[in-house]
Order: structure tokens, then C-alpha cells, then sequence
């Protein structure tokens, strides 16, 4: 526990390319001012803090917590400074770098704009050759477009509070991603049993076999750690697009690939052969209740 | 003189069973014909199976697996696809020939007796491990590009449809040559209809 204002951690905000999602995430989370509160906040984008992106280009200063959102472009300039320099400078001495977004973390949807160029700070999609790898210890990836703001309240609180993070095989933390989009779906029922949405937005059916779902097959916690604290993508009928693993962007992110109507990616760890025989019998029987608006359904029949 | 396990009776039975039901059909069989092939009392009969329709359905997912299992064998060979389909031919029509009773009791009772299956054996219930093999096929023959990625019962249809055809015709002894002979032009017929274009 910090116990004196003058112990307080020191935090730097830095962005690459970046479309501001995860900071706009961020600003929604409910108790932000009081996480804000346990550290010295040296500079943020969104907030008129101690200095100003002017004073931290002269690279002049340090902090013990950087975050940095964004795709890395090692030409990209700010304030006429190479990003490159900015970014080493602070993450020498930070005692933790948080990568915020998948675009930080991998590379996400800017590496699309100079894919042999951009990447994420460790990763180029799951390719470990970042330019931050030799401090890997020190990262923490939180990959997501954009990043729940939970997740980044999470690991700030568990920092500011000397709490150890325990990281998965792409430093991220497990307590957050180690769960499945899938986990806490309202349509899990669906997809027990193979019924598919039959058109977009609905509430019925399941996203995965014809709207490109990839809850199944993606580590995130939106089902648990539901958005604004009430819903997610899935629960409102949208298919997850897969924004936390290092292979997003994909193409066609609201059709599933299929090879002879067999999906061609199935859920993380079951081998095809035995999900195409549960499958098959499942899709056997015909759940009435399942096949038309639940809200039309009498259990009274 | 060894004691025959109930295992192997069990088999006894299903291969006595299903060469009466091809050859008679399935509701002139009789329970007391399937026992005095087997050479056992009607009464031990229900050991085995409580009555026809279960041994039927049993009948159904012993074919369904013994042809799953050799498409998995060949599914799980390093050879092209167009080797595979060959080889599925060639596995099928070879059991035509030297077991017929297996794929005449799924032709003639499984696929003409729907009301014997209705209950407990629909759908994929008693077929899954032949059709999800073929799921795997088709798969892997779209993954690796060598065939056209289409409906799966479209495609499924006209792999095993024209299988199920052919073996008629030699069941009803129409076809002028040997099923051997028709192996080669019948799998390059279903790569020509199957492959990416």
C-alpha cells in the first residue's frame, strides 16, 4: 500500500498511431477519478496534468508507469522528435510499460497502414520482434479495440497498489484474459444447441455460424466484465470480431469462413473432428422454444 | 473348447441380423430366423438386444462406424485429395463386394424404413461417425484448396448418392462389369465434379 502522497507513482500517457478509442474507453470508467487520484500524473492526452507534450518531448523527465496507445511507427515524429526516441526514453526507466489496445500490443488495425513498418511494442502480430522486446519484463500488453475500461483500471490499481500481475504467453493478464469472449453470452443456449441467428440484430440464434462470431476462439472478458456495467457486442447481436488476438484485423469480420458449410475455425482447443460429431447431433433436434422469438414463446402450451 | 464371450455373440448376431434383413427385408425377419441363424434360443436373443427396432438402430451405428473408421484411416493419409476420393471408392465398393449385407442394409432397411428410425436413431443420431468423417474430407479438401467450396450436402449428395447408386445397380446385377472395374472412372468422375474451379 502507497501510504504517503509523495509515493505516489508516477504516470505517463504517450500515443503512436491512434484513433483515441482506448482513451475514450478509459473516460467511461466509473470510478476513474479515484484511480487517477493513487498516482502523480506526469502527462495525459485527455487531461491538463502537470506538463505538457511539449516538456515531455525534450525527453527531460521520467516516470515509474508509461502507457502507451497506439500503433508504433519507428518514423513517425511528434513535436518533431522521432517517437522512437520518446518512447525508449521513457520505457528505460518505467518501472512498468502498459501497451493499451491491440493496436500497442500487436500492431492492431494501423499496422494495416504500413504493415511491414508498424507493430506493437512487443509483437507484430504474434511475432515477437517489437521494439520493446528486450524490456519485455516490464510490459504489460492490454490488447483489445478498444481496451475495456475495466482492464485498464484493473492492472493501474493492481500497480498502484504493489499487487504482482500474473501475465499469459502475450503478457496479458490472465485474471482479464484468460476467459473466452464466449464465457457469459446470453446466446450460449444457441449455440449448445446449433441454431443460428437468422438475421442481423436479433436476439435469438447464435452469432457463429453464419455472422462471423469469434467468441469461441477469443480471450477476452466482455461477457464477464460487461461494458458501462450492462451489456456487450454478442448480447446486442453483434459477432465478436476477435479485437483482442494478435491476428486482428481480420477480413469479412461478419461472416464466418466455412469450407462446405464446416466452419473453418472452431472453438480454442476442440479438436474439429470431435466438434463436427457434437454438432451434427445437436443440430438433430429441434428445440422449439429456440426457434422463434423467446418473447412469443408460452410456457404454458 | 473356448467359451464364446458375450462380445463375440454379440457380433454373431449383428452379422447373422444383417444379412437376413438385406436379403429378406426387414419386417419378414423374424427374431426366432435371427436366433436359428446364430444357433441360439429366442430367450438368450433378448439378452442381446430388448427387440428388433433396437438391434436395427444398432445394426446402423455398427456400418456407421466401421465405415467411419476406414475414411478416417484414409483421411488421416498424407495423399491428395483426389487420392482420397479414390481411395473412399474404393473402400466402399470393396465392402460392396465382399460384405454386401452392410451397405444393403443401409440402402434397402435404414434409408426405406424411416418409421423403425424415427425414435432414438434420426438425423445424425446413429450415422455420426460416417457423415462427420466425410465433414472431414470435405474439409480438408476445401483447406488445402483442391476442391470447390460449396453446400456440404451438395457436395455430400453427389460423393455418396452416386456410391449408393452404383452399388444398387451391381446389387441388381445390371451393371455389365465387375464394381472393380468401375473404381477409377467413377472417382475421377467425382474429383471432376468436386474440384476447385
Amino acid at each position: 500500500m502507497l501510504l504517503s502522497q509523495d509515493k505516489k507513482p508516477t504516470l505517463i500517457w504517450l500515443q503512436g498511431v491512434t484513433c483515441n478509442g482506448n482513451t475514450h474507453s478509459f473516460l467511461n470508467l466509473s470510478y476513474l477519478e479515484l484511480l487517477l487520484s493513487k498516482f502523480e500524473l506526469i502527462y495525459l492526452p485527455f487531461m491538463e496534468v502537470k506538463y505538457s507534450f511539449f516538456d515531455i518531448s525534450k525527453c527531460s523527465l521520467s516516470c515509474d508507469v508509461l502507457i502507451f496507445e497506439g500503433t508504433f511507427d519507428p518514423l513517425m515524429q511528434r513535436n518533431g522528435v522521432l517517437l522512437k526516441d520518446i518512447l525508449i526514453h521513457y520505457a528505460n526507466d518505467a518501472k512498468h510499460i502498459i501497451a493499451v489496445g491491440s493496436c500497442a500490443s500487436f500492431g492492431g488495425m494501423f499496422k494495416a497502414s504500413a504493415p511491414d513498418r508498424n507493430s506493437g511494442l512487443l509483437y507484430d502480430g504474434d511475432d515477437f520482434i517489437g521494439v520493446l522486446t528486450k524490456l519485455y519484463k516490464k510490459v504489460i500488453n492490454l490488447s483489445g479495440c478498444p481496451i475495456h475500461p475495466e482492464w485498464l483500471g484493473y492492472t493501474l490499481s493492481m500497480i498502484a497498489n504493489n499487487k504482482n500481475i500474473k501475465l499469459d504467453d502475450l503478457y496479458r493478464p490472465v485474471e482479464l484474459y484468460s476467459n473466452l469472449s464466449h464465457h457469459g453470452c446470453t446466446r450460449n443456449e444457441y449455440f449448445e444447441w446449433k441454431v443460428d441467428a437468422k438475421n442481423f440484430g436479433e436476439k435469438e440464434g447464435c452469432l457463429f455460424y453464419e455472422q462471423g462470431c469469434r467468441a469461441p476462439m477469443t480471450h477476452a472478458s466482455c461477457n464477464k466484465i460487461l461494458w458501462n456495467e450492462v451489456s456487450s457486442k454478442t448480447r446486442i447481436g453483434t459477432p465478436c470480431f476477435g479485437c483482442t488476438e494478435p491476428d486482428f484485423p481480420r477480413e469479412n469480420f461478419f461472416k464466418t469462413k466455412t469450407n462446405m458449410s464446416i466452419p473453418q475455425d472452431i472453438p480454442l482447443g476442440v479438436p474439429k473432428r470431435s466438434y463436427l460429431t457434437m454438432a451434427g447431433i445437436a443440430k438433430t433436434f429441434h428445440i422449439k422454444r429456440l426457434e422463434g422469438k423467446l418473447i412469443d414463446y408460452k410456457t404454458t402450451d | 473348447m473356448a467359451r464364446i464371450t458375450k462380445a463375440e455373440r454379440k457380433k454373431s448376431i449383428i452379422s447373422a441380423s444383417l444379412k437376413l434383413f438385406s436379403e429378406r427385408g426387414f419386417y419378414i425377419t423374424t427374431i426366432p430366423d435371427i436366433a436359428q441363424k446364430v444357433g441360439m434360443s429366442v430367450g438368450n436373443f433378448y439378452n442381446y438386444f430388448n427387440s428388433k427396432d433396437v438391434l436395427a438402430k444398432e445394426l446402423v451405428m455398427y456400418i456407421s462406424q466401421y465405415l467411419g473408421d476406414n475414411i478416417r484411416d484414409i483421411n488421416e493419409r498424407d495423399i491428395s485429395t483426389d487420392e482420397k476420393i479414390y481411395e473412399i471408392v474404393s473402400m466402399y465398393f470393396n465392402i460392396a463386394d465382399e460384405k454386401p449385407e452392410m451397405i444393403e442394409y443401409f440402402l434397402r432397411v435404414y434409408l426405406s424404413n424411416r418409421e423403425v428410425f424415427s425414435d432414438g436413431c434420426e438425423g445424425m443420431l446413429c450415422v455420426s461417425p460416417f457423415v462427420t468423417e466425410m465433414m472431414m474430407f470435405f474439409n480438408d479438401g476445401v483447406e488445402s484448396g483442391d476442391l470447390y467450396d460449396q453446400d456440404f450436402f451438395s457436395a455430400f449428395g453427389l460423393f455418396m448418392g452416386y456410391l449408393g447408386g452404383m452399388v444398387f445397380l451391381f446389387g441388381e446385377k445390371i451393371l455389365p462389369e465387375p464394381l472393380e472395374n468401375y473404381k477409377e472412372s467413377i472417382s475421377q468422375n467425382i474429383y471432376n465434379a468436386l474440384k476447385s474451379r
